[in-house]
C-alpha cells in the first residue's frame, strides 16, 4: 500500500515569533524554518507502518517555495522513497492545499493520507478534513494511535476529556496528534541517501487547480502581554478578591 | 567527499539537535555515574557518529577534513566525554587502518568500526613512552610464523569497550628510535592480551582509559599494518589527522562555555546591573570570543588545505597548539565570570574547567606540537 504525507514547512519551533510592523502577517526574513512539528509526526508513523510491512512505498509532498524542498528531504531521510514539490510562492490556503492534495492523490492513488493535524503557523486544522471531503473518503483526525488490519484502519481519536476510537475503511484521510509517537532523528547515512532519492517538481496549474486566495488577513497582532500576579496577605482578602474582584466565587 | 551545502546544513543541523536534545540533559548523571549510558550509545551508533570519517564503501560517511571539523565543533558542544565513545572510531583508532590497510583488512574491519559494532582502540603511550613516542619497548618478534607482542601501554583510550587495538610495537630491537617499530592489528580476543581497571581522572567522567597488556600475545603477519619498521610512520600520520578533529572539538566546548557565559552574566546582577554592563567582564568575553574566532578560522583553513592536498603538518600542529589551549584560557574566564557558582558542580561549569584539561596533554603535548611546527618552520624555510 502506498502512503502519502503532506508536509509543510514552517518557521522552526524553537523560534519566538516576531509580528511585522504594519500586522499584516508574521515576519519571516532571515529566519530558519523547518518541518512542522505535526507533519514530522505524519513521517515518522508512515514510515514505522513502512517497517512493519503495512504500506510499501511512502510519497512526501509539499506545496511551497522552492525551500520546501529541504522540507521533503528531512522526509526523505527519515524514510519517504521519494518526494513531491508542487511549486507555490504565494500563502497557499487550506481550501488550495486540500485541492492540489486531491489531484495528487488522484495521479498517485495512494491507500492512505497521513498528515499533521494542524500547521503550527496558521493553526487552521482544515486540510485534512476539507481534503476527506473533496474526495468522499472517511475520515479520522487527531490520531494518537493507528493500526491498520486488511482494508481497515482503526484509529485512536484525542478528543476533549478522553480518547475515542474509530474504525475507517481505506483508503482515508488520517490527520496526526501530539502523542501518536515521537519522530525520529534522520540519521546522518539517511541524510546522504536522501540525496539520491527523486523529487518530481509540479505546480499547482499542473494539476489545474485554481490556488488564488478566497480569504483576506485583516490583521495579525501579538498576544497581550501577561500581567504581573499579586500577593495576598491573608485568606480572608484571597476570598474578598475572587469574589469581588475576579467574580469567580 | 565534500558535501553540497545543503546537505552540510542538513548534517549539522541534526547532529546540533541530537547534542541539544538527547546528549545535554545527560551531562551531570554521565559525570555523576562515570558511564553514558547503553542507550544513547545505541542512538550515536543510529546516527552515524562512528563512522563519520570511514570511507563510502566501507559503510561510513566518508566525510572531507573540513565536513568532519564542523561535525567536531557540534559535537564539542557538550560533555567530551560522549564524544570519546565514537572519538577512537573515527580518528586515531581506525585511520591506520584508513591509511594504510590492505583491502582485505579494510574489509574485514572498516564496515563493523563504521557501525560501531566494532570498538577500536590506539595504543602507543607506554609507561617509558609518552611523548617520546619513538622509544616504544613493547616487542613483536617474528618467530617465523607470528609476531609474539609481549609488553604493556598506558593511558588508552576506550581500551576497556574496544574488540580491536591498533598497538605499536617494536619488531626490530637493533634499531632503536621510531625506525624498528612497526602497526598491528590486535583483537581484544586474542589470548595473552589483557586490560586493566579504569583509571580515576580529573574529568571527562564517561570516557575511559586503561593499561592494556601484552603477553605474549601472537599475531598473524596478515595483521601488521604497513611495512615493518613503518608503525612510528603510521602513528604520526594517524596523530597529524586527529589534530584538527581534537582542534574542531575545542572551539566547539568554547563556544558551548561562551553561550553560557553571555547567558549567565546577562542575568546575574551585581551592584545593581548584570555582569555583562561591567567592562572587566566584557573584556574577558570578549577575549573568549575573539579566541574562538581564531581558533575556528585556522581549524577550518588547516581542513580545507588538506582535502585539497597540501602539506598541513605544521597547520595541524598550530592548530591543535592554539586550541586547546584556548579552551582552557576560555573555561578559566568561565568560572572566573560565573564567581561561586562557577566552583560550585551544580553549573556544570567546573567540570568543563577539568574536562579541557587534557586536551592540551593528549594526541600530542603542546610542547611536542611546539615542537613540530619550530621543526618544519627550519624544514620550510617560512
Amino acid at each position: 500500500m502506498k502512503v502519502l504525507v503532506p508536509v509543510k514547512r514552517v518557521l522552526d519551533y524553537n523560534l519566538k515569533v516576531r509580528v511585522k510592523p504594519d500586522q499584516s502577517g508574521v515576519d519571516l526574513s532571515n529566519l530558519k524554518m523547518s518541518m512542522n512539528p505535526f507533519c514530522e509526526i505524519a513521517v515518522e508513523e508512515a514510515v514505522r507502518l513502512k517497517e512493519k510491512g503495512a504500506a510499501t512505498e511512502i510519497v512526501a509532498v509539499s506545496i511551497g517555495p522552492d525551500q520546501a524542498q529541504e522540507t521533503i528531504r528531512t522526509a526523505l531521510a527519515m524514510g519517504a522513497d521519494r518526494g513531491i514539490l508542487v511549486k507555490a510562492d504565494a500563502e497557499m490556503e487550506p481550501l488550495a492545499v486540500a485541492k492540489i492534495l486531491e489531484a495528487v492523490v488522484a495521479e498517485e492513488a495512494p491507500g492512505l493520507v497521513i498528515l499533521g493535524k494542524q500547521a503550527i503557523d496558521d493553526d487552521s486544522n482544515q486540510t485534512g478534513q476539507m481534503l476527506a471531503a473533496l474526495l468522499d473518503w472517511p475520515q479520522a483526525t487527531f490520531a494518537s494511535q493507528i493500526t491498520l488490519d486488511g482494508g481497515k484502519a482503526t484509529v485512536v481519536r484525542e478528543v476533549d476529556g478522553g480518547l475515542q476510537t474509530v474504525a475507517v475503511e481505506l483508503p482515508a484521510v488520517v490527520t496526526t496528534d501530539l502523542r501518536l509517537n515521537e519522530p525520529r532523528y534522520a540519521s546522518l547515512p539517511n541524510i546522504m541517501k536522501a540525496k539520491k532519492k527523486p523529487i518530481d517538481l509540479k505546480t499547482p496549474a499542473d494539476y489545474g487547480v485554481d490556488a488564488a486566495p478566497r480569504l483576506q488577513v485583516v490583521k495579525v497582532t501579538e498576544p497581550p502581554k501577561r500581567q504581573g500576579g499579586a500577593k495576598v496577605k491573608t485568606v480572608d482578602e484571597l476570598v474578598d478578591k475572587l469574589k469581588n474582584e475576579a467574580g469567580v466565587l | 567527499m565534500a558535501l553540497d551545502a545543503q546537505t552540510r546544513a542538513e548534517f549539522i543541523a541534526a547532529v546540533r539537535r541530537f547534542v541539544e536534545e538527547r546528549l545535554r540533559p545527560l551531562e551531570a548523571q554521565v559525570a555523576d555515574e562515570d558511564a553514558v549510558p547503553e542507550e544513547v550509545v545505541a542512538d550515536m551508533k543510529a546516527l552515524g557518529l562512528y563512522g563519520l570519517s570511514i570511507p563510502e564503501e566501507y559503510g561510513g560517511l566518508g566525510l572531507s577534513m573540513e565536513d568532519e571539523c564542523l561535525v567536531a565543533m557540534e559535537l564539542g558542544r557538550c560533555s567530551p566525554a560522549f564524544r570519546s565513545c565514537f572519538g577512537t572510531n573515527v580518528g586515531i583508532g581506525s585511520q591506520g587502518l584508513v591509511m594504510f590497510g590492505t583491502p582485505e583488512q579494510k574489509a574485514h574491519y572498516l564496515p563493523g568500526i563504521a557501525s560501531g559494532e566494532i570498538v577500536t582502540s590506539f595504543a602507543l603511550t607506554e609507561p617509558e613512552a609518552g611523548s617520546d613516542s619513538g622509544s616504544v619497548r613493547t616487542q613483536a618478534i617474528w618467530n617465523g610464523e607470528h609476531y609474539v607482542l609481549k609488553g604493556s601501554k598506558r593511558y588508552i583510550t576506550n581500551a576497556n569497550k574496544a574488540s580491536l587495538f591498533t598497538v605499536m610495537a617494536r619488531t626490530n630491537p637493533d634499531v632503536k628510535g621510531g625506525g624498528g617499530v612497526s602497526a598491528f592489528l590486535v583483537p581484544r580476543s586474542s589470548p595473552g592480551l589483557s586490560v586493566g581497571k579504569p583509571e580515576k581522572k580529573m574529568g571527562q567522567q564517561g570516557a575511559h582509559i586503561c593499561d592494556v597488556h601484552f603477553d605474549d600475545v601472537r599475531v598473524g603477519p596478515e595483521l601488521r599494518l604497513g611495512a615493518e619498521g613503518e608503525g612510528f610512520k603510521v602513528a604520526m600520520q594517524v596523530l597529524d589527522r586527529g589534530r584538527l578533529h581534537i582542534a574542531s572539538v575545542c572551539v566547539g566546548v568554547a563556544q558551548r562555555l561562551i553561550e553560557e557565559i553571555i547567558a549567565y552574566a546577562g542575568a546575574r546582577k551585581q551592584f545593581g546591573q548584570p555582569l555583562a554592563n561591567f567592562q572587566m567582564v566584557q573584556a574577558q568575553m570578549a577575549d573568549c570570543k575573539t579566541e574562538a574566532y581564531a581558533a575556528r578560522c585556522m581549524a577550518l583553513d588547516a581542513a580545507r588545505r588538506r582535502d585539497a592536498g597540501d602539506n598541513v603538518v605544521l597547520e595541524c600542529s598550530a592548530s591543535k597548539l592554539y586550541a586547546s589551549e584556548m579552551v582552557g584560557r576560555v573555561a578559566d574566564r568561565a568560572v572566573q565570570i560565573f564567581g561561586g557558582a562557577g566552583y560550585v558542580a551544580d553549573y556544570g561549569i567546573e567540570r568543563f574547567y577539568r574536562d579541557v584539561r587534557i586536551f592540551r596533554i593528549y594526541e600530542g603535548a603542546s610542547e611536542i606540537q611546539r615542537l613540530i611546527i619550530a621543526r618544519e618552520m627550519m624544514k620550510q624555510g617560512v
